[in-house]
């Protein structure tokens, strides 16, 4: 297959890949290409690219056929080392937004619950058909309309704004620990991300455990993350 | 200013005396246990009674100094091992009655920090700390050392000791040392797992791989240098990974690597290539500094002494604890 993309800019830089703007087949895309790593051995780095970007393109398409707004998939092309996914117009990440309209702001308590609570249940809803995302962090959810958001009424439910991006990490048969690893990721990422709101996972983790449908297997995962916790204590056994 | 600092928290038993910013001595002896075996809390602690007055003694003299000269003691109170820390807890204890001293009980972790912050000039860096018992990312934020991503299970350092125990290695002068040369020549890549999950790391898994896998592996051809090889290019590419995103999320251009696993040439190697790519400005330090030592421990006491209004820590706070978390550490010296 040949094609061109015309005229396309790029946009970011993170530390795995560079995110352009073009269009494809007639549509605003964004491509993200993860590009070489020259710190990593060749053999290496291409076979982490290829699982992961077949990684990210299976959970973005499982996860959406499990209620979870993410990015279309248009096309992925291994030479490229790239995937070209639907551009979302007029979002936000939900780091900036919190960074912008909750830390160090009085009145807030409502806004706080009900993006805690969608963020819980949109994390239930990937858990619940067996997808981790791998690297749960407030500046992989994109918000539609985030103004939206600050006239929302008290316990609202506001995860239809929530798309999950940057799927890299992602697996779509895990078990129960990995479930419960992603949770920790995400505990662990909030307390450095937003440290000064120390309750975010709190009511993050309730959500979560109200809308997980199956309780059997929810309680294996709680037990497993307060099993992954414990083992983070020991880490500092031994200087 | 002078301060001396006693470290034991593991296999190194260390004493450093510092003139403010100056280093007047740094004396080490580490405990080095046959091939194929770690290191266990009875027989560390042992070696660190056996030598620790000798080590003063020679630190003092490589000073010119004598303990009454000295301002503050400072001593690793933890992370680490139970028996060994008490070792160097209680001559510093002693030393501090004996003469009328204060006395300060310092951080491990963050001793790795500001010796480094010391030595590097580095102003705001992000922190990867690589030792035998830790794995972390650190960033410094609101009189913190913020902990963005460590391993989850096992340290790194724990994970190639552990191989060159696999490997029947030599522990002289240290496992990681020799891996680090027999990688020197490897060629081949092997095939490890590679387990980053987001900013946070795992390696005991990549541990039993290479343990079950290891006699498949000599048959298929690969040699021991090949194997050192494909450790260090696996886990130090996790290590470089985290680091990145760590600099990425907040925006970095400074690294500093700290620790033991820290002197390995291959892993600053690979962190400087990661930081030409991003613009970014890599500090690193030798054997001297990187490995434990008691130089760090009396960086961060008199840092921290000295914004405490030289009030030292409460003689009924000298203990030591085996569990103390580098984000524990309230760091008053701090302005930024």
């Amino acid at each position: 297959m040949t094609y061109t993309i015309p005229e396309s800019t790029l946009i970011a830089q993170g530390a795995e890949a560079r995110l352009y703007k073009g269009t494809y087949l007639g549509k605003s895309v964004l491509i993200k290409e993860r590009f070489e790593k020259n710190y990593r051995h060749p053999t290496l780095d291409t076979r982490l690219t290829k699982e992961r970007i077949k990684a990210e393109a299976r959970a973005l398409v499982k996860a959406k056929s499990a209620g979870v707004a993410t990015p279309t998939i248009y096309l992925v092309d291994y030479n490229r080392r790239s995937i070209f996914m639907e551009y979302i117009e007029n979002s936000t990440t939900l780091k900036a937004f919190i960074d912008e309209h909750i830390s160090k702001k009085n009145d807030v308590k409502d806004l706080i619950e009900n993006i805690a609570s969608a963020l819980g249940k949109v994390v239930a809803q990937l858990h619940a058909v067996c997808i981790v995302h791998g690297d749960l962090t407030t500046s992989n959810i994109l918000l539609k309309d985030s103004d939206k958001l600050l006239t929302s009424q008290p316990s609202s439910d506001v995860s239809d704004q929530f798309i999950a991006i940057d799927f890299g990490l992602a697996k779509t048969e895990s078990t129960s620990e990995d479930a419960a690893v992603d949770l920790y990721v995400l505990e662990r990422s909030l307390s450095s991300a937003h440290a000064e709101l120390p309750d975010l996972f709190k009511i993050i983790y309730r959500s979560y455990q109200k809308h997980f449908k199956n309780n059997s297997r929810l309680k294996e995962i709680i037990a497993k993350y307060e099993d992954v916790k414990a083992r983070g204590r020991k880490r500092t056994m031994v200087g | 200013m002078i301060a001396i600092g006693f470290e034991g928290s593991a296999n190194k038993l260390g004493i450093g005396i510092i003139k403010d910013d100056e280093i007047l001595s740094n004396v080490r002896h580490t405990y080095i246990t046959p091939p194929g075996e770690g290191f266990l809390p009875r027989e560390t602690a042992q070696h660190h009674r056996e030598h620790i007055l000798p080590i003063l003694k020679k630190a003092l003299s490589d000073a010119k100094l004598e303990l009454k000269d000295v301002d503050v003691i400072c001593y690793t109170k933890g992370p680490g091992m139970g028996a060994p820390l008490n070792v160097a807890a209680l001559v510093a204890r002693t030393v501090a009655q004996m003469f009328n001293k204060p006395i300060v009980a310092v951080n491990h972790c963050v001793g790795h920090i500001e010796m480094g912050r010391l030595i590097t000039k580095s102003d705001n860096p992000i922190v990867l700390y690589v030792s035998g018992g830790n794995t972390q990312v650190i960033a410094y934020s609101q009189q913190r050392y913020r902990i963005f991503g460590e391993t989850i299970d096992i340290a790194v350092g724990n994970c190639l000791d552990r191989f060159a125990r696999l490997l029947n290695l030599s522990n002289d002068p240290s496992p990681g040392y020799n891996i680090e040369q027999l990688a020197k020549k490897g060629e081949k890549l092997a095939t490890l797992p590679y387990v980053v999950k987001g900013m946070d790391v795992s390696f005991s898994g990549i541990l039993s791989h290479a343990e079950s896998q290891y006699e498949a592996w000599i048959n298929e051809g690969y040699t021991k240098e090949d194997l050192c090889f494909t450790l260090q290019e696996t886990v130090f590419a996790m290590l470089i990974e985290i680091t990145e995103r760590a600099m990425a999320h907040v925006g970095s251009k400074e690294v500093l690597i700290v620790g033991g696993v820290g002197c390995n040439e291959r892993l600053q190697q690979m962190m400087g290539v990661m930081c030409e790519e991003r613009g970014a400005k890599l500090y690193a330090t030798d054997e001297r500094f990187c490995i434990d030592n008691g130089v760090m421990i009396a960086v961060a006491g008199l840092l921290q002494f000295r914004a405490d209004k030289c009030r030292g820590t409460p003689w009924t706070k000298t203990n030591v604890v085996q569990r103390f978390r580098t984000d524990d550490v309230y760091v008053s010296w701090r302005d930024d």
